[in-house]
């Protein structure tokens, strides 16, 4: 088992014809993702070669997913173009199959066109965002998996840790961690790291604690906004299943934006010891080295009795 | 690459107010003492206000100091001035000195913009400012009775002061909200209107010019009952400056740091901080944990330099070359987990990065994910002196050791 999507999850490429769109599309297949085809508007009837196989371009998401039956899309457009991508994704999942995930890879995208996307999916009970500025989500499976994103496939393996994340490089981090002491994983999200975004820690905390394979979850915080307090909050009252966590930027100064646009310690608010001790008082295990997340997790799946000391 | 947000002046922002019907006193930009005098000749206002313009807060509780000597050369670097001759004194100790303010840092900004701006009888004053509410998915529009002061402070003492509403996500109020915010500012009459109309204004302008911050401290009702912007704070979201060209020209470039604009332009996203371990590291996330890890283990990060997705051998090599331009520098971390990045590249780049700018300093550098041991073997071949380790623990250990080294 694993989160949103699985092995079968068919997906489609928003701006497979670009750069990224092409290159992506071609690891994520590579990985085992199930690509049935990409949308770029003008080049509909084109076809893009994939390893082992050759897949249609349509104009529109409503062709695309008419045609193909997709669960996911993915966006690789230009930021300009990004929220009208993804309001486009989710009418045509919605109007079309009533459900649908989309993941927004894009970064730099302008924060009130995404407060229109997220108050535009709000009303849609089946459509789920995840992103932007994000790593996309992925699934490891026995030969490969469903890989939604441009992280490295070739550094997870399947397992029973679910790992969520504000940032890329570290969720690739964290997933080492686990690797290097033999757990691989359910499924991993990066959230992103934009003021405002779709999917948050604590859709990815409930859906894990209904995910039977799931047995523990690392879950990667930094800096600004209060989203880790939140969920150590809900996570308190709501999540049965131990949790590792690691926030980023303890050492950062004020005022200052660290990379992330939503990355910033603004009127005193937002700061790594907040979120830490947020984690301690709801009983999350906390690692203050991110190359410690590794043992740490060991000796909780020990504490909670689901590995042998 | 990483995006700032950006922030214009004082009068700028009033320039803007007035385009979008929000109500300001008549004030005039300045950059000579002449200049000064002019400007309050044609006011007409017997008593004006002499306002520096730096991009920092607190410019009222703020001091002047001569750049050359140090010495003081003002207290307050917001002044009221009752006379031509205020307006002569007041403009010569402000224009080309040092304002430091709290928010300014404790090397201040020199002064090269004055606004003096007309005088104006003041009942009482307020606060009002709109800002993304990033929890709530909207715009959050704050208001208080208690103007003038500090909001932090407001919002830790008396939090009941302030009051909220929010935007749907197309950015418009609830009907109703503007009405129920003057109520409980206490606003009536024409007041009450003045109010209204101010925070319609406000609303649209925030949403037609991607704002990220508008902050009017004070707002005051003047003598006659109308409401006025008599400061303004404006901070625009980046990420939507291709379609606002405008912007453009009411950018400051002495108010930014050259570094971090270089930096930017390399696709680097940068920052200055105070220690002597730097820092060069693929993904924001990791480049924090990276200096939070150098401080677990007794060192001080002297910057956080995020080489993006899209880093190549120029980057890389512009990235060593900001890192060591910092006299405080005394060693580096590279932290890269290879993901579209190869490491082998990386090392590459490291190796013809450190010729070129000649790396004095020791140099210690982690890769893992993508070719992460290609990436050590091109290291370990080169004549290059370099620590290689496999942990980010590993890293900081090693050179912080190393540093110490240096101190002794």
């Amino acid at each position: 088992m694993s989160i949103w999507i699985n092995e079968s999850s068919k997906v489609l490429v928003q701006g497979i014809t670009g750069g990224q769109g092409t290159f992506h599309a071609t690891r994520m297949t590579e990985y085992g993702t199930d690509v049935v085809g990409g949308v770029t508007p003008g080049k509909g009837g084109q076809v893009v070669d994939l390893p082992g196989r050759s897949v249609p371009v349509y104009d529109s998401m409503g062709q695309a997913v008419s045609e193909t039956d997709a669960d996911v899309s993915v966006i690789y457009v230009p930021a300009r173009f990004a929220a009208a991508a993804i309001i486009e994704a989710a009418d045509a999942f919605n109007e079309i199959k009533g459900e649908g995930l989309i993941v927004c890879i894009t970064e730099g995208i302008p924060t009130l066109d995404m407060i229109r996307c997220v108050g535009h999916i709000s009303e849609m009970s089946g459509i789920r965002l995840i992103g932007p500025n994000c790593p996309g989500i992925i699934t490891p499976g026995e030969n490969g998996g469903c890989k939604v994103g441009i992280m490295p496939g070739y550094i997870h393996a399947k397992g029973r840790i679910g790992i969520i994340s504000k940032s890329g490089t570290l969720t690739y981090e964290a997933v080492a961690q686990t690797m290097s002491v033999g757990e691989g994983q359910t499924t991993c999200i990066g959230i992103g790291g934009d003021p405002i975004s779709g999917t948050g820690f604590i859709d990815c905390l409930a859906a894990f604690e209904e995910d039977p394979e799931t047995e523990a979850v690392v879950m990667i915080g930094e800096i600004g906004g209060t989203a880790e307090e939140d969920a150590a909050a809900w996570a308190a009252d709501n999540f049965s299943k131990p949790i590792v966590g690691f926030v980023a930027g303890a050492t950062a100064p004020p005022g200052k934006r660290m990379g992330h646009a939503g990355a910033i310690i603004s009127g005193g608010k937002g700061t790594a010891e907040e979120k830490f001790s947020a984690f301690e008082k709801a009983g999350i295990h906390i690692a203050r080295d991110p190359s410690k997340i590794g043992e740490v997790l060991v000796s909780v799946l020990i504490e909670a009795g689901l590995r042998e000391p | 690459m990483s995006r700032k947000g950006v922030n214009i002046h004082e009068y700028q922002g009033k320039a803007l107010f007035r385009e979008e019907g929000v109500a300001v006193q008549e004030g005039v930009h300045c950059t000579t003492v002449d200049q000064a005098l002019e400007a309050y000749d044609s006011l007409g206002s017997k008593i004006v206000a002499v306002k520096s313009q730096i991009h920092a807060g607190g410019r009222g509780k703020g001091n002047l100091y001569c750049p050359d000597t140090g010495d003081l050369q003002m207290e307050g670097g917001v002044k009221i001035a009752l006379s031509r001759d205020d307006v002569e004194i007041y403009s010569k100790n402000i224009l080309g000195n040092i304002l430091v303010t709290k928010q300014s840092g404790p090397e201040g900004k020199m002064v090269n913009n004055l606004y003096i701006e007309a005088g104006c009888e003041i009942a009482h004053e307020y606060y009002l400012a709109l800002l993304v509410d990033r929890e709530e998915d909207a715009i959050l529009v704050m208001a208080s009775t208690e103007g003038g002061v500090d909001i932090e402070e407001v919002a830790e003492t008396t939090p009941q002061a302030i009051h909220k509403a929010w935007t749907d996500s197309s950015g418009k109020l609830p009907t109703g909200a503007d009405s129920a915010m003057a109520d409980s500012l206490g606003l009536t009459g024409v007041s009450k209107d003045s109010f209204k109309k101010m925070l319609g204004s406000l609303v649209s302008m925030f949403v037609t010019r991607d704002c990220s911050m508008v902050e009017i401290n004070p707002l005051v009702r003047a003598g006659d009952g109308a409401m006025i912007a008599l400061d303004s704070k404006i901070s625009f979201d980046d990420n939507a400056s291709f379609r606002h060209p405008w912007r453009a020209e009411m950018r400051d470039m002495s108010e930014e740091e050259e570094v971090e604009i270089r930096a930017n332009k390399s696709g680097l996203s940068y920052v200055k901080l105070d220690g002597n371990i730097g820092c060069l590291v693929n993904g924001a996330g990791l480049a924090m944990a990276s200096m939070d890890v150098i401080k677990l283990y007794g060192g001080e990060p002297a910057n956080f330099l995020d080489i993006g997705g899209g880093a190549n051998k120029e980057s890389i090599t512009t990235a060593f070359g900001i890192i060591l331009e910092d006299p405080n520098v005394e060693g580096i971390l590279v932290n890269i987990f290879g993901g579209i990045i190869r490491c082998d590249m990386v090392a590459r780049s490291i190796i013809d990065a450190s010729r070129e700018v000649g790396l004095s300093v020791p140099l210690v550098v982690r890769f893992s994910g993508t070719n992460h041991e290609e990436g050590r073997e091109v290291l370990e071949e080169s004549s290059l002196e370099v620590t290689t380790v496999g942990t980010l623990a590993d890293g900081a250990e090693a050179i912080v050791a190393a540093t110490i080294g240096v101190d002794s």
